[in-house]
Parts: structure tokens; C-alpha cells; sequence
């Protein structure tokens, strides 16, 4: 299956993961090859299923509104990249 | 410039913090105001292998909202992901509700100035996670930003309402009722200043007859109802310029600068804006069945219709002061214990309304946080009442309470503010007045029996001066014609 | 000492035949002098593991010890340890020390066993060949030319080379049964929900689950009593009683129904590999069980269909990885979007990379319904060709895998060769159900593994299956060459 290079650039962009300019091509080879095999749901009939739920029947359970964590930003930010008076720092942010 | 000729078509989002001790997925506290990243637990940082867990109040507070709105209550509701890359928000996702809200269609009423109301459509109503904070200047070195999680997880209802509004007056009065509805319900806390209650406005022009709805906009994050207010306003205006001159509304988000009053695309965020929704795989469907539901019905606290109609019912209020303060909650229970407190509802609601808020609000504070409370207006209205003191010293009383002196007894105590209302010591108060002053005496016999009122505020003034004020005035009033009657 | 099982170890252990530090000593010395050959375990925490056993001697001592007290093993580097470096595999992790444990950790370290170090694995879980690891791949103790399976294959190879007598590993499509095929030893992912999820770094959140391997039936049972158990910060982690698996092995298996899908019988299959588990299967009929045959007729729309879930849930789980809060930061970012796409770009290997591209695009705006949604409606059919097979059988047997290990870089450049190598395997993660792999037999020298599919929570009587077929055959007592099994028979020795 073809994936088209502005394709996969968009894809890039969305999951935010830089693809070098060289490699563009054997990516969407790639990317095509497991796309085709994926291709192959296209042709399963699900008819039967009509009006049957899926996924599990458990349900989720709820947890009572009582604070059980303590402040630990000392031991959570002790491998973070760059902080500073307890923030993350990231380059500036433009909204 | 001039809108004839076009209508304006509103909806609106509103994020509502709900009112939770701890986040909605995990067991971090919500406090606000709080050090940097202080409430900001592992599940709260997306650290690696952590899991929601979904917080039952959230629930429960998303399930009254729906009860408060008459609405359809999603006895299975479903969460999802959707996904988009920003520094405050820590998953890379935001888990929110899409397919299976937990609220569905319901009304709200509003009524406007001039008496005349309107039912609003809502959409649905949704759980969802809220996102922490960039900050872009402050203690760190310049050029970057730096994110505070602590909100990162405090869970919201997003209220979707149908375009159902008209003009911005209509908007904000259902922002506003909806304040009053979730502050009387007790699921938010209504902190406007604290990002509380969010708005984002849904504006789309038409030309007046026509029914299809023109390209609407969205301007995000407005946090106050005058910034909505001018957002709407300056939103309206250039749709309506940009279509006389022939140009086209493009769909976008927008901001509004409250401070700068500058409106601008929000261009950045919307690029690929493509959110990938799907169901989160680390939480099943919510079920609340239906005994949760009727539990939930018969706690729900007093809605604001039914108080206002109460309030006009049991202390008589007008209609506008029963609206003025039934429809906040806070300043509802405020009025309730203050006219307890007094056995005056009308001056309790006069003194609620009138001095107390003038002064919030020119601080800036909430009721909630009013330096005088309901029990000590209460005090104060009391002593108004039976003529302990005037009008003029309760605001001298009232500023000593503001400032912290003690209840209104103390105050007068300590001032000697108490009204003299002894008959006996007044008349001889009028009497040496009118001896000290035989000119004007002479003055008043003299004039025409018609104006001879107009006199009158002159020997007033000298008697209240005499009595540094605390004669009281309807007395002395009485003593004073009499006396001056038995002299003509 | 090493040649032991886990049980023979806690007899040991709890008759002072050995203590723990002398048994973790031993441990600790066969990583340090094998591992290099094997790259299984990528970190070793010797002081931790000697502080630990010996606090587990004291209490052996004094006589009120744990199920698992003072037994070494490890745990797959997917996780986490509070306060060991947690990597997952990825050089986006390499730096990242957690502050928690792993339930599953928690769970092994109050039944008093001793972590001697963590396993290498697929970067994320994403792989079959452990190919994938930032830390280099793992090699197969029975040819070292050869891949152990993925992604737990730094669990499997590590337990094959006697390194450990058991490790904690996950399986979202096959990671724990093939590379247990594959290294010739026992391993059982349980029924989603089974064991918690809390900790366990996220591939796909409704296919992952941990479970155990060692060397026997006998031993993954006395593990998953200890590893399976209701937790509440995992909220798809079901509330239900953990038997002890232990009690129920011995029940003589007369009368099981075993069902066999001709689907896992077809193309594709190596024919060694096919004949090694139709053996298998002559045994198990041979002590009184009785084969069925059955249709699995949705089997070859599992791969199609986990390699769109698997992927959309992982783009979303791993977008965490930004480089904001912990991890790996490319080196001087110049605006927010290109901390975001050079630190992913650099932190992810290609696998990963991948992906988590496909599952962006199956969830993007137009193709979601096509793919995504398919994907689950292809879902909910096989996990009712299972429904139906389980109402005329107890078990259902096939191969693990279609062929025994394959050697390093033969799937070339297709990411779907390696794909297909989970043919017989992915279909339970979609289902939810428990799957395991028991050694049935050598093929080139090389292991193969026997499947064994059981119903929702039935982990008791597969163990128990399992343990009946290791009682009457020696396939899971081999030894790669090198390592003498216990009866003295390499493994050469043995398939001739």
C-alpha cells in the first residue's frame, strides 16, 4: 500500500516525532508494507456483530475523594531534564 | 458602526471545577494557591506505569449538575482520550468524555433585565480532566516557561450548550445561572478570579431573516463576565466587518486579552488539529445506577429558582432583591443567617445587598471571604432595628467591623455610639436648643405655616450636634415639631 | 545450586541446606560471569540483593517466613523499581529512576524474594526478537546466533541460562510465551485483569499483562500466587480471590477436553514444530485426555487486528515521552515543537517509532471507522471464537510460535515478517484469556514451545495441565549447551 510523503509528514507532525528528509521514503515503505497487512480487516465480515456491545462488561470502580498523596515534587523531579523553584522549565511557550 | 441587519448566534462551553478534595484520577489535593508542583502526584506528572482512578465525588457532583438541569443522566458513560502535545498537559492526552457524556440534553432558564426569560438548551455535559499551568515569567531564567501541574487533573464538567443565545447580555445571564446553579449545588466554588468557572464563546453572525448559521468562532478561556461581555461584543464586530467587505469568517479559536483588550487567532494551537479520540483503555464504562441517582435527587440542594421563590415567600422580599440574592448561594446562606441573626429580612437584604457587597466588590472579595460575617451584619441589622443606633452610625459601625474591631455591640459599646432614645433627655436636648436659638425660633414662627418644614433641618442639625449624633433623629423630630407647634 | 527449581529452592531454603545469601552469591556470580554472552540482564543490584537476602535468612530463622523468601530472581526491565533506573528497554528511560514500585514488585518483595538486577527487552515491549532494545539484543543460550523471542526475551534467556530461577515478565501479544518457546522454558501470561498493571510501563493498556516464567509449571504457579492479586490503583485489575495455584497441580487431568484449532495446524508452520507439539498432544491423550478438534475461524484477522490497537494505544501511552518531566531532552531545543520531535526522534528506536505512526494514522480524522473501529468489531469475533471453543473444551493446544528460533536480522526489512511470528499467540491478548508455553520438544536443537489456552481465570487448571505433562516429560529440565541440567543430559545429548 502507497503512503504518500505528505502523509507521513502529517503523521510526523501529529506524534510529534522528526523524521529526517533521507530516511522519508524507506519509512512510508514501511509504514505501507504494515499498513497492507492492517488492510486486511477491510475484507472480515462483521455483520453479526450488529447491536452487540464489545469490550469488556466489568465496570469501572470509584475511588472516595480523600487526598492519599503527599507532596514527593523533590523525589519526582530528581531525574527531570530541567527544573527550577520547583517548575519544569520548557522553551517558551507561544499560545 | 451598527448591527441592523445582522443577528448574532451564541453558544456557549463552560469548564466548571468541581468542588473535590483531591483530583479526579488521583489522591492529590486540589487546594488552590498551592507551591508549584507540590500537588502534582505521579498519576498527576504521567509518570511511567501510572493508572487513573476515577474519583466517585466527581462523579456524583457531575450526576447533581445533570439533576440541577433536568437533564438526561448517562447511567453509562464512557471516557476517552484525546490526544494533542502541550507542556501542561502531562499524558500527551487529555481524558475527557466524547461518544458517552455523563450529562445529557437539559434546560436552563435565564431571565434578563427586563423581566423577560428564556430557555437555553444544553448539549450535554462531560467529565474531564483539567490541564495544568505554562507560566511564562516568574523565578526562572528568561526565554522559557515553566509548568506548575498542580491543576493538571482537577476534574471538570464541560457544559455544551446549544446556540441558543442572541446577544451578550443573554450570555451572560446564563453564565451566571449557571454560577448560581453549581454554587447552590454546592459542586463548584464558584471562584471566578481562580479560574472556577471558565468560559469559552461560540460566536457566529447572520444577516437578520436568514436561518443558517454562519462560521462560528470560538474564543477560549475567558475568566470573567465582563471579559466575556467585550469578547462577544468585539467578536460580533469585526465578523460583521469582515463580511460587508467581502471577506469570509474562518472557523479558529480565538483569545481575548481581558487586561489589553485585545483579540487575536490562536493560530498555534490549531495547526493539525487532529485529536485522535479514542476510548481510554485504562478505565471501564461508568455505571451509576438508578438508587445512586435517586440518592443523589432527594440531597440535591436548593436549586435558585426555588430559593428566590422561597425567599419572596417566607421574608417577603421583592422579586429583584429576591433574585439579587437568592441566585448566589453564598450570599443566600450570607442573608438567611444575617436575618436570623437580626429578625429583620428586609434590612438584613438591604445591608447584604447594598453596603456589604459595594464593599466586596470594590475589594475585590469574595462573600465567602467578607472580613464582616452574616453573624456579625446580623448583630448590626438588629441594632438598626430597634433604633439602637442610625443610619449613619451602623456605616461607622459597619467600617469598624470591616476593619476587624469586634460585633456591632462591642463597637458601639466602645465608640459610645448608642442612640439616645430616652424621651425624657431629649426634650430637654430640643428645649436648650430652642433657648440657645431664639432667632431662628423667631424665624419659624414667623414664616408661612406651609414652609415652615423647610426650618425644620436647621434645629435638626444643631440637636444632633448637640447630641454628637446619637439622638435618634425620628424622635427628636417628633420632639422638636411639638415643641415648636406649642410655641407658634 | 542453580539447577534447581523454585520449589526445590524453598525446600532448601526452609530445611538451612543453603541460605539466601549463599544462594544469591551464587546468582549474582553466574550473571557476572555469563551474562555478558546472553546481554539478558541489563542492571544488576548486588548490594540490594545481598541486603535483602539476608534480612530473608533472619527471617527463615526465626521461622515465620514468606511464600517466596529468599528465592533470587528478576525482574523485566518494564517494571518499576523504586529507586533502580527503570528503562524499558529505551534510551528514552535510560536516565529514569523511579520513585514507586511496581505492584507487582511490591507483591514480590513482601512474599520475601530477592531481586538480583532487571532484564533487557524490547524497546517498550515492541518486538519478537529483542532486536529492538537500546541496550543491544539478548541471545538465545541455546544458539547464541539466534533471537531469544520478545519482548521478554532478557526474562527468558536469563531463566534458560540459569541466571535466575524465575523473572517477571509481560506479554501484549506473545511477549511472554514465544520467547518462553523459544529459550525452551515454561511461561504463563494470566487472564487480563489477573495481575496489576500499576507500574508496568504501558505498550498497549487493554492487551498488556504481567505474568511469570521459570523453568517449570511447578514454579509459574508459585510465582503468579504471589504476583496475581486485586489491586485498586489499577482499575481494570479484576476483584477476585487469588487461588493458590500450587494446591491444584496434582489433579490427575483423565476426562480434559483438549481443544486443537485446525487454524493453528496450517501454512507456515514448521514441520519439526508441528510435530513436536502433535507429540505433545499424543501425550496428553495418552494419560486419559481426550482431543477435540476446533475452529478458531477469526485467527488470521488477530495479527491485522492487534496491529491496529496495539499501535493506537501505544501512540497515546507513549506520548508521555516528551521530554518535560523526566526522561530523555534532545540537546538544546529550539522552540517547544522541536523539544517534542528531536526528543522523541532520538528517544524512540525505529520499532517504536513505527508504531506509534500506525497508530496515528488508524485513529487520525477519516480513517478511525475503517481502522480503529474495525479492529474492535474484529476483536469482539475472536474473542467469540473462543466463547464458542470453550463450550466444548476445557484447554485449547497449539504451537507457541511457528517455528523455533530464528537467527539475528533473518526477518530483514519487513516489519511484518517479524509480525507474523505472534500468528498463534496475539489472538488471546485481544481475547483477554490466559495463555502459557510448556518446552514439548527440539527442533534443529533448538526448543519448541507448546501452547496452552485456557478460559477466562482458569490459570489453576492449566497450571495444572502444564505440571501432568512436565511430570510425565523431560523437555522442560533441558539445558542449553554449556549448562548442565540436572539429571547431567545436555540438551544435544537429549535430542538425539
Amino acid at each position: 500500500m502507497n503512503i504518500e510523503r505528505q502523509e507521513i509528514e502529517k503523521l510526523a507532525t501529529l506524534a510529534r516525532i522528526a523524521i529526517d528528509e533521507s530516511t522519508i521514503t524507506e519509512v512510508a515503505e514501511r509504514l505501507g508494507s504494515v499498513l497492507e497487512l492492517v488492510d486486511q480487516l477491510q475484507a472480515a465480515d462483521t455483520s453479526s456483530l450488529d447491536g452487540v456491545s464489545s469490550g469488556m462488561q466489568a465496570t469501572q470502580r470509584l475511588r472516595e475523594d480523600e487526598v492519599t498523596e503527599i507532596n514527593q515534587r523533590e523525589a519526582l523531579q530528581a531525574t527531570a531534564p530541567d527544573t527550577e523553584e520547583g517548575l519544569f522549565l520548557v522553551p517558551k511557550v507561544i499560545e | 458602526m451598527s448591527n441592523s441587519g445582522w443577528e448574532t448566534v451564541i453558544g456557549l462551553e463552560v469548564h466548571v471545577q468541581l468542588a473535590t478534595k483531591t483530583k479526579i484520577f488521583s489522591g492529590a489535593s486540589t487546594t488552590y494557591g498551592a507551591e508549584p508542583n507540590t500537588q502534582a502526584c505521579a498519576i498527576d506528572l504521567a509518570m511511567p506505569g501510572t493508572l487513573p482512578v476515577l474519583n466517585k465525588q466527581a462523579v456524583h457532583y457531575a450526576v447533581m449538575f445533570g439533576l440541577a438541569i433536568d437533564a438526561e443522566i448517562g447511567k453509562e458513560s464512557a471516557f476517552e482520550r484525546k490526544n494533542y502535545f502541550y507542556p501542561d498537559l502531562p499524558k500527551g492526552y487529555q481524558t475527557t468524555q466524547l461518544e458517552k457524556p455523563i450529562v445529557g440534553r437539559g434546560n436552563v432558564e435565564i431571565q434578563m433585565a427586563d423581566g423577560r426569560t428564556k430557555n437555553v438548551r444544553i448539549h450535554h455535559a462531560h467529565l474531564e480532566e483539567d490541564a495544568g499551568k505554562s507560566l511564562h515569567e516568574g523565578d526562572f531564567r528568561h526565554g522559557v516557561s515553566g509548568i506548575d501541574l498542580n491543576r493538571a487533573g482537577t476534574p471538570l464538567i464541560e457544559i455544551v450548550s446549544e446556540p441558543d443565545m442572541s446577544n451578550a447580555e443573554e450570555a451572560i445571564a446564563f453564565a451566571k445561572k449557571l454560577h448560581s446553579i453549581v454554587t447552590s449545588i454546592g459542586i463548584c466554588d464558584g471562584e471566578m478570579s481562580q479560574g472556577s468557572m471558565r468560559f469559552d464563546v461560540n460566536v457566529s453572525v447572520r444577516r437578520t431573516g436568514t436561518t443558517e448559521l454562519g462560521t462560528r468562532t470560538e474564543t477560549k478561556n475567558l475568566n470573567s463576565y465582563k471579559f466575556m461581555e467585550e469578547a462577544i461584543a468585539k467578536e460580533v464586530e469585526r465578523q460583521i466587518d469582515l463580511i460587508e467587505d467581502g471577506g469570509t469568517v474562518l472557523q479558529e479559536t480565538r483569545l481575548y486579552n481581558g487586561d489589553t483588550k485585545v483579540a487575536r487567532s490562536m493560530r498555534s494551537k490549531e495547526e493539525a488539529n487532529d485529536y485522535r479520540y479514542f476510548p481510554c483503555p485504562d478505565l471501564l464504562p461508568v455505571i451509576v445506577s438508578d438508587e445512586t441517582i435517586e440518592e443523589l435527587r432527594r440531597n440535591l440542594p436548593e436549586l435558585p429558582d426555588a430559593r428566590q421563590a422561597r425567599f419572596i415567600e417566607q421574608y417577603g422580599l421583592s422579586a429583584y432583591d429576591a433574585a439579587m440574592i437568592g441566585s448566589d448561594a453564598a450570599m443566600a446562606a450570607y442573608f438567611e443567617t444575617a436575618t436570623k441573626e437580626s429578625g429583620n429580612a428586609k434590612l438584613a437584604a438591604n445591608w447584604t445587598m447594598g453596603e456589604l457587597a459595594a464593599r466586596l466588590n470594590s475589594e475585590d472579595l469574595s462573600i465567602n471571604k467578607s472580613p464582616v460575617n452574616a453573624e456579625q451584619l446580623g448583630g448590626l441589622v438588629a441594632r438598626i432595628a430597634d433604633n439602637s443606633i442610625s443610619g449613619k452610625m451602623a456605616k461607622e459601625v459597619f467600617e469598624g467591623m470591616w476593619a476587624g474591631e469586634g460585633s456591632a455591640d462591642e463597637i458601639i459599646e466602645a465608640r459610645g455610639l448608642k442612640q439616645v432614645s430616652d424621651s425624657g433627655a431629649l426634650e430637654q436636648m430640643v428645649a436648650d436648643v430652642l433657648a440657645a436659638n431664639q432667632a431662628m425660633v423667631d424665624d419659624y414662627i414667623n414664616t408661612d405655616e406651609a414652609k415652615r418644614k423647610k426650618k425644620l433641618g436647621g434645629f435638626m442639625g444643631k440637636i444632633m450636634q448637640a447630641s454628637k449624633g446619637q439622638a435618634n433623629p425620628q424622635q427628636v423630630n417628633q420632639i422638636l415639631v411639638q415643641k415648636l407647634n406649642e410655641l407658634v | 545450586m542453580h539447577n534447581l527449581t523454585i520449589a526445590e529452592l524453598i525446600k532448601g531454603l526452609q530445611s538451612k541446606e543453603f541460605t539466601s545469601v549463599e544462594l544469591t552469591q551464587h546468582f549474582l556470580a553466574r550473571i557476572a560471569a555469563l551474562n555478558s554472552g546472553y546481554n539478558a540482564v541489563i542492571t544488576i543490584t548486588a548490594d540490594q540483593a545481598l541486603k535483602a537476602a539476608a534480612a530473608a535468612d533472619q527471617r527463615l530463622a526465626a521461622g515465620n517466613a514468606p511464600a517466596l523468601c529468599g528465592v533470587p530472581m528478576l525482574h523485566k526491565d518494564i517494571f518499576c523499581t523504586n529507586g533502580v533506573r527503570t528503562s524499558c528497554g529505551s534510551k528514552m528511560l535510560d536516565n529514569f529512576i523511579p520513585p514507586y514500585n511496581a505492584t507487582v514488585v511490591d507483591n514480590f518483595e513482601q512474599a520475601g524474594a530477592v531481586v538480583l538486577g532487571k532484564t533487557n527487552m524490547d524497546e517498550f515491549a515492541m518486538g519478537s526478537s529483542n532486536e529492538t532494545s537500546f541496550y543491544g539484543p539478548v541471545k538465545n543460550p541455546w544458539a547464541t546466533d539466534c533471537v531469544p523471542g520478545g519482548s521478554s526475551g532478557g526474562s527468558a534467556a536469563a531463566v534458560a541460562a540459569r541466571l535466575a530461577p524465575g523473572a517477571t515478565a509481560t506479554d501484549t501479544g506473545g511477549s511472554i510465551r514465544q520467547p518462553a518457546a523459544l529459550c525452551g522454558i515454561t511461561g504463563l501470561k494470566p487472564t487480563y485483569g489477573r495481575v496489576s498493571r500499576w507500574g508496568m510501563i504501558a505498550f498497549a493498556s487493554s492487551l498488556d499483562q504481567g505474568g511469570p516464567m521459570a523453568r517449570t509449571a511447578e514454579d509459574c504457579a508459585i510465582m503468579l500466587s504471589c504476583m496475581a492479586s486485586y489491586d485498586d490503583k489499577d482499575s481494570t485489575c479484576v476483584d477476585r480471590e487469588v487461588p493458590d495455584y500450587s494446591a491444584t497441580l496434582g489433579k490427575p487431568i483423565k476426562g480434559l477436553r483438549i481443544g486443537v484449532p485446525t487454524e493453528y495446524f496450517s501454512e507456515g508452520l514448521n514441520p519439526g514444530t508441528e510435530q513436536a507439539v502433535r507429540a505433545a498432544l499424543a501425550e496428553f491423550e495418552a494419560q486419559g485426555a481426550e482431543l477435540v478438534e476446533i475452529s478458531l475461524p477469526n485467527t488470521g484477522l488477530s495479527v491485522p487486528a492487534y496491529y491496529v490497537i496495539a499501535p493506537a494505544e501505544a501512540s497515546a501511552n507513549l506520548s508521555r515521552f516528551d521530554g518535560v518531566r523526566y526522561g530523555y531532552r534532545c540537546e538544546d531545543p529550539k522552540d517547544l515543537t522541536d523539544l517534542y520531535s528531536r526528543t522523541r526522534a532520538e528517544g524512540f528506536g525505529e520499532e517504536v517509532q513505527r508504531r506509534i505512526l500506525i497508530g496515528t494514522y488508524c485513529l487520525s480524522a477519516g480513517y478511525y471507522d475503517a481502522y480503529y473501529g474495525k479492529a474492535q468489531q474484529v476483536r469482539e469475533l475472536i474473542k467469540q471464537d473462543f466463547v464458542t471453543a470453550f463450550e466444548k473444551v476445557d484447554v485449547i493446544m497449539g504451537p507457541t510460535c511457528p517455528s523455533p528460533a530464528f537467527k539475528f536480522g533473518s526477518k530483514g526489512d519487513d516489519p511484518v515478517a517479524m509480525y507474523l511470528e505472534d500468528i498463534y499467540t496475539i489472538a488471546t491478548n485481544l481475547a483477554g484469556l490466559p495463555g502459557m508455553s510448556v518446552p514439548c520438544g527440539m527442533v534443529d536443537d533448538k526448543p519448541v514451545g507448546l501452547q496452552i489456552i485456557g478460559n477466562y481465570f482458569d490459570e489453576a487448571r492449566m497450571l495444572n495441565v502444564a505440571h501432568q505433562y512436565q511430570q510425565a516429560t523431560e523437555w522442560h529440565s533441558l539445558a542449553p549447551e554449556g549448562i548442565t541440567a540436572p539429571d547431567g543430559i545436555t540438551a544435544t545429548e537429549r535430542a538425539s
